[in-house]
C-alpha cells in the first residue's frame, strides 16, 4: 500500500515534470505510427519507404499541402461544430447533417436566385449555408428543451435525414437534365463558385475556418459570454443561481455550431464539388466530430488535431498507388491515432 | 474540475494562453503561403497552347472515331515484339498527325527511368467485375512494357476526390492517366487545361481535348449475342436488366441485350431498373427480388460489381447473364453466358502510340473486330443449337457482316429513332438516349 502509494506518486511526478501534456499527445500519435508500420512491415513493405513517401506527399510538395489544406477547412470548421456547443455541456454528433443542409441551402441559392455578381452571391450563399445547418441544428435543442430527448441521439439521427433529405432533390426536382441520369444537379454558374488559391485547389473558403478560430477562440477567452458558457458547461445549475440564462447560452451556441457545419457544406460545394450531388461528404462531419474530441474542444488544439487527420487522409490518397497500400489503411491510421490519444489521455488521468 | 481536464488535453498546453492565437493564425497562414508560391521546382515545363475541343461528340463521326492498329491476332497474344511490330505497321497508316504535345511521355527515357501510368478505379479492384477488369488491363501493360510503372487507386468516388488523386499521380510523376469510370469526366475536364504536358484517357466519354482522349469498347455487340441466348433460355418471355445510371453506354447495352432476345422471341419483354450506384449489393439483392416477384426469369446487369446478383439470381432459381467478367464458377445451375472486357491489350496499343508520339486523342469505339470485348463461357446445360446461334453472331458482328440496328428502331414511345435502312455508326449509337420498343423503365 505504502509501495503503490509511493509509485503512484512518483509516476505523478515523473509525468507531470518531464512529459507536459504536448509531449504526451505527440508520444501519443508516435505511438500510433509505430504499431501502423508493424502493420506494413507485416503486409511486407518498408514502412520507412511508405512513411517518407507519405510525407513527401502530403507536407513535402505544393500540391499535397494545399491537398491538406482542402482537407482541412471543412474538418475545422465542422470541429468547431462540435467544439463550441461542447462548451456548454451539448455534444452535437450531427456536423455531417448540418453540412449536408448547409450545402443544399447555399446550393438552392446558387441555382434559384440570381444576384448577378460574385460579390453578392458567394455571401448569400453563405448566409444560406449558415442558416441551413443553424435551424438543422436548432431542431435538437427544441427537442431537448421540449420533450426532453438527449441531443446526442437526435443530431446523430438527424444525419441520416439530412442525407435524406438532400437525395430528394437531387434525385428530383434539382437533377441535372443533361446529367445522364447521374443524381447531380447542374453545374454552378461563375459567380458561385470560390476562386482557386494559386493553381491549386485551395479556395477562397480558407478565410471560413482561420475567421471561425479566431472569433471562437477570442469569443471564449476575452468575452464574459465566453466565461459564462463556460460557466453554464461546468454546472448548469450553479449558473442559474448566478443569473445566467443557461437555455439562451444552449440555444446559441448550438445553433452557431451548426451554422458553421452548414458553412462547412457551402464551401464544399462552392469551392470543391460545384454542384450538389449525394456523398458530398464523405465523412467529413464525422471527421470533425472526431477531432474536436482528439482536441478537447479547445479551438487552437482543433487546428492541430485536423492538421493531422488531413495529413493522414491525403497521405493515404497517395500510399495507396505510391506505397502500395489498400485503401483501408487510411482508417486503420485514423483509428489507432485517436484510440492511442484517448487512451494516453485516459492513463494520464488515472496516474494523476 | 474544467482545469484539470484542460491541462490534459491534446495540443492545448503546447502553447501559452497568449501566444495561442498567434501561432494559430500563422499555421493556417504557412499552409496558405505555402500553397500559393507559385514556384514549384518539381513542376513540369507549362505548353503555350491551351488546350482546343477537337471535333467530336456524338454526331460528328468523321475525324472522332479512329480505326486502330494491330489485328485481334496480334492483340491476342502477351509478347512485346508482337506489338510494337504492329504498332510499326499501325504507325505507318496511321491517319493522324503525329502530336508532340506529351513529350513526357513520348520521348524515350533515360536509363533506369519508368514511365508513370496512373490508374483510377471507383471500386475495389477485386470485385468480380469492371474494376477487376480494369485493373487486370493494367496489370497486362506491366507485363508488355518493361519500363513503366503503374500507380494505382482504388474506391475513388466520383467527385471532385478524383482530382485529388489526379494532381497527387501527377507530383509522382505520372504523364498518362487513365480515368476509368464515367463519372471522372466532368472533375478531370475541369483540370487537364493545368497539365497539358500528361495525356488523361477517360473509359466512356464522348468527347476529346488535346490532351484528353476517351476510349471505349462496342461491348453491346456480345450483350445483343448474349440476349439472343436469354431470349431462348426464357420461359416466361420476361427478362430483367440491373444498371446504375442511365449513360449512353447502358442504354445501348440494354437495348442490344433486348433486341438479340427479339430476334430469338419477338414477344420478349424486358424490365429495365436503376440502383443509382455503380456497386451497392444492398441495392442490387433487392433488385434481383423485385425481378424475380415480377415473373422474371433471366437477368442481366451494367454494375460495377457482378458477384452479388450472380449469385442471387443462383439461389432464386432464375438463369443469369454475366457482364465485365465471367462469373460463372459463382452460378454453376443459372449461368448463361456473359458479355466480358479484353482491356489489357487496348491499354497497351494506347500506351505505345502516345510513346510513339502517334496518339491522337480522341473519341474511339472498337469491338470484336479489333479484340476489345470477349464472349464469356457458355453454361453447361445450354442446347448446342442455342450456343450455335449466339457464336455465328459473334462471328458476323465480327466481320462486320451483320448490323442489328439497321432501322428500322422505334423506341418505347413508338417513335423512330433510326429510320428505315439507316445503317448508325459507333460514336451515334454510344450515344444512344432511348430504350427500345417492349423495354420498360425510364432514361431520367
Amino acid at each position: 500500500m505504502q509501495y503503490q502509494s509511493t509509485l503512484r506518486q512518483a509516476q505523478g511526478l515523473a509525468t507531470t515534470i518531464t512529459t507536459p501534456p504536448i509531449a504526451r499527445s505527440l508520444l501519443a500519435i508516435v505511438f500510433a505510427f509505430l504499431v501502423f508500420a508493424i502493420f506494413i512491415a507485416i503486409i511486407g513493405r518498408d514502412p520507412v519507404e511508405v512513411y517518407s513517401k507519405m510525407f513527401e506527399g502530403t507536407l513535402g510538395s505544393r500540391v499535397g499541402l494545399s491537398e491538406v489544406g482542402v482537407r482541412m477547412i471543412p474538418f475545422v470548421l465542422t470541429g468547431l461544430a462540435a467544439s463550441i456547443p461542447a462548451r456548454v455541456g451539448l455534444i452535437n454528433v450531427g456536423g455531417e447533417g448540418q453540412l449536408y443542409i448547409g450545402a443544399w441551402a447555399a446550393t438552392g441559392v446558387a441555382l434559384y436566385v440570381d444576384l448577378g455578381t460574385i460579390w453578392l452571391m458567394l455571401p448569400a450563399m453563405a448566409v444560406a449555408g449558415f442558416l441551413g445547418g443553424a435551424i438543422w441544428g436548432g431542431t435538437a435543442i427544441l427537442l431537448r428543451h421540449w420533450r426532453n430527448v438527449n441531443e446526442v441521439i437526435s443530431t446523430l439521427l438527424s444525419n441520416y435525414v439530412a442525407i435524406l433529405f438532400v437525395d430528394v432533390f437531387v434525385f428530383g426536382a434539382w437533377k441535372n437534365p443533361t446529367g445522364f441520369g447521374y443524381p447531380y444537379t447542374s453545374n454552378f454558374e461563375f459567380e458561385s463558385i470560390l476562386p482557386t488559391i494559386a493553381d491549386t485547389r485551395l479556395h477562397l473558403g480558407l478565410v471560413l475556418p482561420v475567421v471561425g478560430i479566431i472569433a471562437t477562440y477570442l469569443f471564449l477567452s476575452r468575452t464574459r459570454w465566453g466565461a459564462n458558457m463556460r460557466a453554464v458547461g461546468g454546472n448548469p445549475d450553479a449558473a442559474r443561481r448566478r443569473g445566467i440564462p443557461v437555455l439562451r447560452y444552449i440555444i446559441i451556441a448550438m445553433l452557431v455550431g451548426g451554422g458553421l457545419a452548414g458553412l462547412a457544406g457551402m464551401s464544399e460545394v462552392s469551392g470543391i464539388q460545384h454542384h450538389l450531388r449525394p456523398g458530398i461528404s464523405n465523412n467529413l462531419g464525422f471527421m470533425g466530430f472526431l477531432a474536436s474530441w482528439m482536441a478537447n474542444h479547445n479551438p487552437i488544439a482543433l487546428i492541430g488535431a485536423c492538421f493531422l487527420i488531413a495529413v493522414i487522409v491525403v497521405g493515404g490518397d497517395v500510399l495507396q498507388f505510391s506505397g502500395n497500400l489498400p485503401s483501408a489503411a487510411t482508417l486503420i491510421l485514423i483509428g489507432l491515432v485517436l484510440f492511442s490519444v484517448l487512451g494516453f489521455r485516459k492513463l494520464e488521468r488515472k496516474i494523476e | 474540475m474544467y482545469n484539470r481536464i484542460k491541462n490534459l488535453s491534446l495540443f492545448s498546453s503546447l502553447f501559452t494562453r497568449s501566444s495561442r492565437i498567434l501561432i494559430g493564425a500563422l499555421m493556417l497562414v504557412a499552409v496558405l503561403a505555402l500553397a500559393a508560391c507559385s514556384s514549384d521546382p518539381t513542376a513540369a515545363p507549362t505548353s503555350t497552347s491551351a488546350p482546343q475541343p477537337t471535333e467530336s461528340s456524338p454526331g460528328s463521326d468523321s475525324g472522332s472515331v479512329t480505326a486502330t492498329s494491330p489485328s485481334s491476332a496480334d492483340l491476342a497474344g502477351g509478347s512485346t515484339e508482337v506489338f510494337l511490330q504492329g504498332f510499326e505497321d499501325a504507325a505507318a497508316g496511321s491517319p493522324f498527325r503525329s502530336t508532340s504535345e506529351f513529350a513526357a511521355a513520348a520521348k524515350p527515357l533515360p536509363a533506369g527511368e519508368k514511365l508513370k501510368i496512373g490508374f483510377i478505379f471507383v471500386g475495389s479492384q477485386k470485385d468480380l467485375g469492371y474494376n477487376q477488369a480494369a485493373a487486370e488491363g493494367s496489370q497486362y501493360l506491366e507485363r508488355v512494357f518493361d519500363d513503366i510503372e503503374i500507380l494505382r487507386s482504388e474506391n475513388i468516388p466520383e467527385t471532385a476526390d478524383v482530382q485529388a488523386v489526379e494532381e497527387q499521380m501527377i507530383r509522382d510523376g505520372a504523364s498518362i492517366i487513365f480515368a476509368t469510370s464515367f463519372g471522372y469526366s466532368g472533375p478531370t475536364k475541369e483540370i487537364i487545361e493545368k497539365h497539358p504536358d500528361v495525356m488523361f484517357l477517360h473509359m466512356g466519354d464522348v468527347e476529346a481535348f488535346e490532351n484528353y482522349g476517351a476510349f471505349f469498347g462496342n461491348i453491346w455487340q456480345l450483350e445483343y449475342a448474349a440476349g439472343q441466348v436469354a431470349g431462348a433460355t426464357s420461359k416466361t418471355g420476361k427478362l430483367g436488366f440491373i444498371a446504375a445510371f442511365p449513360i449512353p453506354q447502358t442504354l445501348l447495352n440494354v437495348n442490344a441485350f433486348h433486341l438479340g432476345a427479339q430476334s430469338v422471341n419477338p414477344d420478349v419483354e424486358t424490365t429495365f431498373v436503376l440502383t443509382s450506384s455503380w456497386c451497392d449489393p444492398a441495392k442490387q439483392a433487392t433488385a434481383v427480388q423485385a425481378m424475380v416477384d415480377a415473373d422474371i426469369d433471366v437477368l442481366t446487369q451494367h454494375q460495377d460489381c457482378t458477384k452479388t446478383i450472380v449469385e442471387a439470381a443462383e439461389r432464386a432459381g432464375i438463369f443469369v447473364s454475366g457482364y465485365h467478367q465471367d462469373a460463372s464458377p459463382a452460378a454453376p445451375n443459372a449461368w448463361l453466358t456473359g458479355a466480358a472486357w479484353n482491356w489489357g491489350p487496348v491499354y497497351a496499343e494506347i500506351v505505345a502510340e502516345i510513346r510513339k508520339g502517334t496518339y491522337k486523342s480522341s473519341v474511339m469505339f472498337q469491338g470484336l473486330d479489333a479484340g476489345w470485348v470477349q464472349l464469356s463461357p457458355f453454361g453447361d446445360f445450354l442446347d448446342a443449337d442455342v450456343k450455335q446461334t449466339a457464336l455465328d453472331t459473334v462471328e458476323s458482328l465480327r466481320t462486320g457482316s451483320f448490323k442489328p440496328f439497321t432501322g428500322p428502331i422505334k423506341d418505347q414511345d413508338g417513335a423512330i429513332q433510326i429510320a428505315d435502312g439507316v445503317v448508325p455508326t459507333d460514336a451515334e449509337l454510344q450515344g444512344t438516349g432511348y430504350l427500345l420498343e417492349g423495354i420498360t423503365g425510364r432514361t431520367n
